[in-house]
């Protein structure tokens, strides 16, 4: 056990990097971090489009995110591997085809996330806006949004620890994140299984466990702090 | 692009490969609904229990779980598991099909530890006074739970773990990385097989999604018809 971590934690944690392309432990955050980065601008307008008072936006984009939410991650992994290429004409790495179908299916849960984000806030700050002769977009983007984002953050901070676990897909296209950098010491060490895939395991889970205790306590310190002047 | 071709890879062995993967994907969920429900719910009286042992061994074994990707369960139980069984064990197992039977156990851990979030928070959302008020009316404990607390929590715990049921359906498919011949295997293989992607994909989005549909449709059919009353 402990030969096996002097002998590869280095892999383990940044793959062949600085000799080669990153991965381990460090592509698995980077992977989480930057599709959620990506996915919440997505998500806020499709959030958007499914509050919309026009149904000719409102229902393509209920479509979309029932569809998408309907379908395992796995499959939008391939449809992203075998069509991206012959979308953009060039040869898609497996990080940017990850990080299309994370960015691509997040963005689905998050606009869930954000029009329910949107819908708690109390309809008088919208008609308190309006009246004041905010237009719409100002209304959203001054009064509603803020507001809405900030109920969010637990959610988001989960919605964060979901994206890290599904980084690990990436092992079915051989994408060198955490899972698939385990297997590979496994294949090279043969006889301990049980450490090796033990070891990853629990990194998995001291990262998501922290990080949902973190939103844990975002969402005590929000319900304490209150939305003190939002009158209904 | 070329013209679309569904009967191609919809006739001969290649309908037969992905209908037998479409019927395991089936059996693999309910076979873990089978298992998940009862594990979860005991997982969630330990939750509740007053005894302090049994609340952190609860508490613990669903951290536990849900902070780990369903992949490295799957990728556990099935290279790493096999390593601590002694030998008769592990070749009864390579001759029963230790493919399925591994992802059922990583299924079954997975999808329980969230039963039991949802089937304890589906208790503590039934108010105490409840209880007190049964009481006080005269009914026993058992009554009082019987005809009181658990057709309210019932009501308020099957809208979430019908969604719950949606995410494990999504979640058989990623068996496919130990080798279990469910659909997503299949269509993997019908894919190298056939050089025909986009048809394959095609019909088995559509197998997935509707299932999904199904039980999204179940779950607002029950909101619907059971809709939770304020207490």
């Amino acid at each position: 056990m402990i030969a096996l971590l002097e002998n590869y934690w280095l892999y383990f944690l940044v793959g062949q990097f600085p000799g080669g392309p990153l991965g381990g432990l460090a592509l698995t955050i980077l992977l989480g971090g930057g599709a959620l980065l990506l996915a919440l601008p997505l998500g806020v307008l499709l959030g958007l489009g499914r509050v919309s008072v026009s149904r000719w936006l409102r229902w393509p984009v209920t479509t979309f995110v029932y569809v998408v939410r309907g379908t395992p991650l796995l499959m939008v992994v391939f449809w992203a591997y075998f069509f991206l290429p012959s979308l953009t004409g060039q040869k898609t790495g497996q990080f940017t085809t990850m990080l299309a179908a994370l960015v691509f299916f997040n963005g689905a849960y998050l606009a869930e996330i954000v029009r329910a984000g949107i819908q708690g806030v109390p309809r008088g700050q919208l008609e308190a806006a309006q009246s004041l002769g905010l237009g719409y977009a100002e209304t959203m983007r001054r009064v509603i949004l803020p507001q809405a984002l900030r109920n969010m953050l637990p959610s988001l901070v989960n919605q964060f620890v979901a994206t890290l676990k599904e980084t690990s897909l990436g092992y079915i296209i051989g994408l060198s994140e955490l899972s698939f950098i385990a297997s590979q010491i496994n294949i090279q060490v043969l006889t301990q299984p049980l450490a090796v895939y033990g070891i990853a395991a629990l990194t998995y889970f001291l990262l998501c466990f922290g990080l949902s205790r973190l939103s844990y306590r975002l969402e005590a310190r929000l319900a304490r702090s209150g939305p003190e002047a939002l009158p209904a | 692009m070329a013209q679309l071709d569904f009967s191609a890879v919809f006739s001969g062995e290649f309908r037969d490969w992905l209908i037998s993967g479409f019927l395991l994907s089936l059996r693999l969920m309910v076979m873990t609904l089978a298992l998940a429900l009862p594990l979860g719910a005991a997982i969630a009286l330990c939750r509740l229990s007053s005894v302090a042992a049994l609340r952190w061994f609860g508490a613990a074994s669903v951290e536990g779980i849900r902070n780990i990707p369903l992949l490295m369960h799957l990728l556990f139980w099935y290279f790493a598991m096999p390593e601590l069984l002694p030998a008769a064990a592990r070749d009864w197992l390579n001759t029963h099909g230790a493919e399925t039977i591994c992802a059922v156990i990583a299924l079954t851990l997975y999808t329980s530890s969230y039963i039991a979030e949802d089937v304890r928070s589906g208790i503590r959302a039934v108010p105490a006074t409840q209880l007190e008020a049964a009481r006080a009316l005269g009914f026993g404990y058992l009554v009082s739970m019987r005809r009181i607390v658990l057709p309210q929590a019932v009501r308020i715990t099957i809208p979430p773990l019908i969604s719950q049921t949606l995410s494990l359906w999504k979640n058989t498919s990623i068996a496919t990385v130990i080798g279990t011949a469910e659909l997503m295997y299949q269509a993997q293989r019908v894919e190298t097989a056939s050089f025909r992607g986009v048809e394959t994909f095609v019909l088995v989005t559509v197998a997935y999604l509707g299932v999904s549909l199904i039980i999204t449709g179940a779950a607002s059919w029950f909101q619907h018809r059971f809709p939770v009353r304020a207490s």
